[in-house]
């Protein structure tokens, strides 16, 4: 949940002054938009009992990423992706406690810099972090569920705004495949559990999976290039979760993702190496 | 990259510490608890100055609750929705000066009990002889709770009792027997309510009722024309019972004036109680919501006012259970203490312990949740909690139950919960939605919390330490000196479970002090009245309730511990009347009886 935009292009010049000016960059799209989430969570239905603690998420991610920027890179890198890292801890974290914050934070940046493979980092920093602290931590941690009502109001908000954001940056495939296939295997499953249908799809009614749907599984730097393939991914994510669904995963989506994503990346760095190698710079981390 | 292959190193050194850390905190913390984890009398009197003894069976308890059996249509979750209906509150009856207890039961034609105190250790079943057994009959519904006060001001506490169905005042004929007086007082015919406050909230000297709904009161729980009747939301959910407030008219007729007074509110209340939380005479209302956020009634005098999010306290949306005041700093202000659920790595809402800002009073009060720094914060699937000073030691210490639903024990039902909970309020809204639980537990089991308060802004745990180390499904939680020891024992109701009573032993030299109070002008059971005790310099309020914690009352005598060698200075009485009476020359290890000045 960190990179959506700054892997994106920026607009092509065109020469009008006046477009420059009104068109958005890209990369401020999806701090900006889960920043309204935020915000609009919180005015609304009170899910943050504390700002320190998605302070401490966004300062403990942003300070992280600057310093080992700087010690990788050798500049300072853009911070919208720590941003995000962070303020997506900050809202899908639950714990009575400060240290898990940081150290969710802490993790998911650290991950972009120390799991790479040629020169790429294959997890999703967010979904590293978050599946790191509730399988590890799961004593001091949970995950954001039903602290967002349970009206349609504030999905469909959350879902048009997105959606069109999401289909600005081209990558709104990858969110119409993950949600069908989702709810097609809800009938699978109901079919084997023998549980009512609409308890199967419940899940996808709730505000952890909008953030799931539109900030974790469409993050460029951790899923594959080619269109068919990020469709075949987001698939495959479904269906690892409805495995893990079966086998009364609670955090099944973030075990999924994490599970997919990587396998995904380097299937697609093993069946085409020069084209991988030659996509990505080796020195960009962000 | 390549360039800096020792920074990479230290980075991955770094990273693995980051992945440690959790389980090195686990390691540390289990450390901690694994510390308090055996009982050994001597050394709990040593360490944490009492220890509890489970006595029911020696003191002729033997009452195993049994569980609603609602309609079939909800029978693949009947563990979860019949899953309330333990419930002890104390009252001396009889008027002999020695607490009894009455419990009730929650299957159709199941029966309460009225347990009589013998003054010997034991107790003795009287409800069928009072006429205040067999009050869940087919067609009736079933108990949920009960709360007593001296409604006509004649000397012997009534009873309320509070059901899924048909709720019932008792009026107690001078100890010898109760009569039912339902219809007469004017009481509505079906009332799916938890909680009841008996209270004076208009200070004319006669105590009125708070009922608050949980389910609608439209809701046959045994009958139900449909099964979309759960809440529609996990937190914000207003589709709950509606609330009462009858007030006492004097002549044995209650008139039901909550719309009249500003209390309009169809949350799902489960723990309410009253106190006068500002220093204004009047008593305010503070009502814990499951699915939603508390709230908080001011009280003028005359109506109410609504200001849940204005003070603070009903802001984020929890699953409340419990509303207990304690004044936790000897310093003359009430806390409140609200339970709500934490399951390991699944939902952490943490109870909450609303502490009065520095510099906030009157109608501008605001409070700050202090239960994490104070360590009260996490107590699992939370219900009843109840604050008294266990260990006499001159500050209050806090009970909490817990526990949801015990079944299969290596079989848990919160991964379906959580699938459905999280949903949309359409989906969640129907029970017919809702997966069966197949003889799983949801969050069962649980160990209980007794903390111990160290005056300095901590709670420590020590339950297992000092004996209260039973795992059943806790609901209520009383306090009262039992046995006249000049000790708070502990009497705890569970769902599908046995009544325990723990009685209190406590190291020798801690000094107490206790107050049975009388209203005159003010209602007789002297609900509402405070005393203020001032000794070694500090001070402690209490407050006489009609109820509190969830499904529960305590005694009404207030007991203070005074730690050793107590340098007692005053006791000052504010009565409901508004009278304020102050107590001079007060020695230690003494019951004052005192009546309210004509």
């Amino acid at each position: 949940m960190s990179q959506l935009a700054t892997a994106m292009p920026v607009p092509p010049e065109n020469g009008a002054q006046w477009k420059r000016i009104l068109s958005f960059d890209n990369r401020f799209m999806p701090p900006v938009f889960i920043t309204l989430i935020l915000l609009a969570g919180n005015v609304s239905f009170g899910i943050l009992e504390s700002f320190q603690k998605t302070l401490l998420a966004i300062g403990t991610s942003i300070l992280a990423e600057l310093i080992l920027g700087r010690i990788f890179l050798h500049k300072w890198p853009h911070l919208a992706s720590a941003y995000i890292t962070g303020i997506s801890v900050g809202i899908l974290i639950r714990s009575p406690f400060f240290w898990p914050y940081a150290l969710c934070s802490l993790l998911s940046i650290t991950s972009k810099y120390v799991l790479r493979v040629k020169g790429r980092h294959i997890w999703n920093p967010s979904n590293f972090g978050i599946s790191a602290m509730v399988f590890l931590a799961a004593e001091s941690v949970a995950t954001l569920s039903i602290q967002w009502g349970n009206n349609l109001g504030a999905m469909v908000v959350i879902w048009l705004l997105g959606a069109a954001i999401i289909w600005r940056l081209r990558r709104f495939h990858i969110c119409a495949t993950y949600v069908i296939s989702f709810i097609a295997l809800a009938f699978l499953r109901t079919w084997i559990t023998g549980d009512p249908l609409l308890s199967e799809i419940s899940p996808i009614t709730g505000p952890e999976y909008q953030l799931f749907i539109f900030f974790m599984i469409t993050d460029p730097k951790t899923t594959v290039r080619s269109k068919k393939w990020q469709c075949v991914v987001a698939f495959a994510v479904a269906a690892v979760e409805m495995l893990l669904r079966l086998d009364q995963s609670v955090y099944a989506p973030f075990y999924a993702l994490f599970m997919v994503g990587p396998t995904a990346l380097l299937i697609e760095m093993w069946c085409s190496p020069k084209r991988i190698a030659a996509a990505v710079p080796v020195k960009e981390v962000s | 990259m390549r360039r800096v292959p020792v920074a990479r190193i230290l980075v991955s050194i770094f990273f693995v510490a980051l992945l440690l850390t959790p389980m090195v905190l686990k390691r540390l913390s289990a450390r901690r608890v694994s510390a308090h984890a055996m009982l050994d009398t001597k050394a709990a009197l040593a360490n944490h100055g009492f220890y509890l003894t489970e006595v029911s069976h020696q003191a002729g308890i033997d009452f195993v609750h049994q569980g609603p059996k609602l309609d079939s249509k909800l029978a693949s979750i009947m563990p979860e929705v019949a899953s309330m209906g333990a419930s002890v509150s104390v009252v001396d009856f009889d008027r002999d000066g020695w607490p009894d207890l009455y419990v009730t039961n929650s299957a159709e034609g199941s029966r309460n009990h009225l347990y009589r105190n013998m003054h010997d250790g034991t107790f003795k079943d009287v409800a069928e002889q009072m006429g205040v057994a067999d009050v869940n009959q087919p067609g009736t519904g079933v108990s949920m709770g009960a709360v007593w006060g001296d409604y006509d001001n004649d000397g012997y506490e009534d009873l309320y009792l509070i059901k899924w169905g048909r709720p019932e005042l008792f009026h107690n004929d001078k100890g010898h027997g109760f009569t039912r007086v339902s219809e007469e007082a004017g009481l509505p015919p079906w009332i799916n309510a938890n909680t009841a406050v008996w209270f004076d909230y208009d200070g004319d000297g006669k105590l009125d009722l708070f009922v608050g709904g949980y389910y609608p009161e439209d809701v046959d729980l045994w009958h139900l024309k449909s099964t979309r009747m759960m809440p529609d939301s996990f937190e914000y959910a207003d589709n709950g019972g509606r609330k009462y407030l009858f007030h006492n008219l004097g002549n044995g007729k209650f008139e039901e004036v909550s719309a009249k007074v500003g209390i309009k509110s169809r949350r799902w209340a489960l723990a309410a109680a009253a106190a006068d939380l500002r220093g204004t005479g009047h008593p305010d209302l503070f009502i814990a919501n499951d699915y939603g956020v508390s709230e908080l009634y001011l009280n003028d005098g005359k109506r109410f006012h609504e200001a849940g999010e204005q003070t603070g306290v009903g802001f984020a949306p929890k699953s409340g259970m419990n509303v207990a005041f304690g004044d936790i700093f000897n310093q003359g202000r009430y806390a409140v203490y609200v339970s709500n659920i934490s399951e390991d790595g699944v939902l952490i809402q943490g109870n909450n312990l609303w502490v009065p800002k520095e510099g906030t009073s009157g109608r501008n009060i605001q409070f700050e949740n202090l239960a994490r720094d104070m360590g009260v914060e996490l107590g699992g699937w939370s219900f009843g909690a109840q604050f008294g000073d266990l260990n006499n030691d001159g500050t209050l210490d806090l009970y909490l139950t817990n526990g949801y639903v015990s079944l299969d024990r290596k079989k848990s039902y919160w991964y379906d919960f959580t699938k459905i909970s999280g949903g949309n309020s359409t989906i969640i809204g129907d029970a017919k939605n809702w997966p069966a639980m197949d003889g799983r537990s949801l969050s069962g089991y649980q160990q209980k919390h007794v903390w111990l308060n160290d005056g300095a802004g901590k709670f420590v745990d020590v339950a297992q330490a000092v004996g209260a180390t039973d795992t059943y499904d806790g609901r209520s939680v009383a306090l009262a000196d039992l046995w006249n020891r000049g000790v708070l024992d502990v009497i705890v109701a569970n769902q599908r479970g046995p009544l325990l009573l723990y009685k209190n032993t406590v190291a020798p030299g801690e000094d107490w002090i206790e107050f049975q109070l009388e209203g005159t002008k003010s209602n007789r059971s002297a609900i509402g009245a405070q005393v203020t005790l001032s000794w070694n310099g500090q001070e402690q309020i209490q407050e006489v309730s009609g109820g509190s914690g969830f499904a529960a009352q305590n005694d009404r005598r207030l007991h203070f511990g005074l730690g050793k060698n107590p340098r007692l200075e005053k006791a000052e009485i504010r009565w409901p009347s508004g009278e304020v009476q102050t107590l001079l020359n007060l020695v230690p290890d003494k019951l004052y009886k005192i009546e309210e000045p004509k």
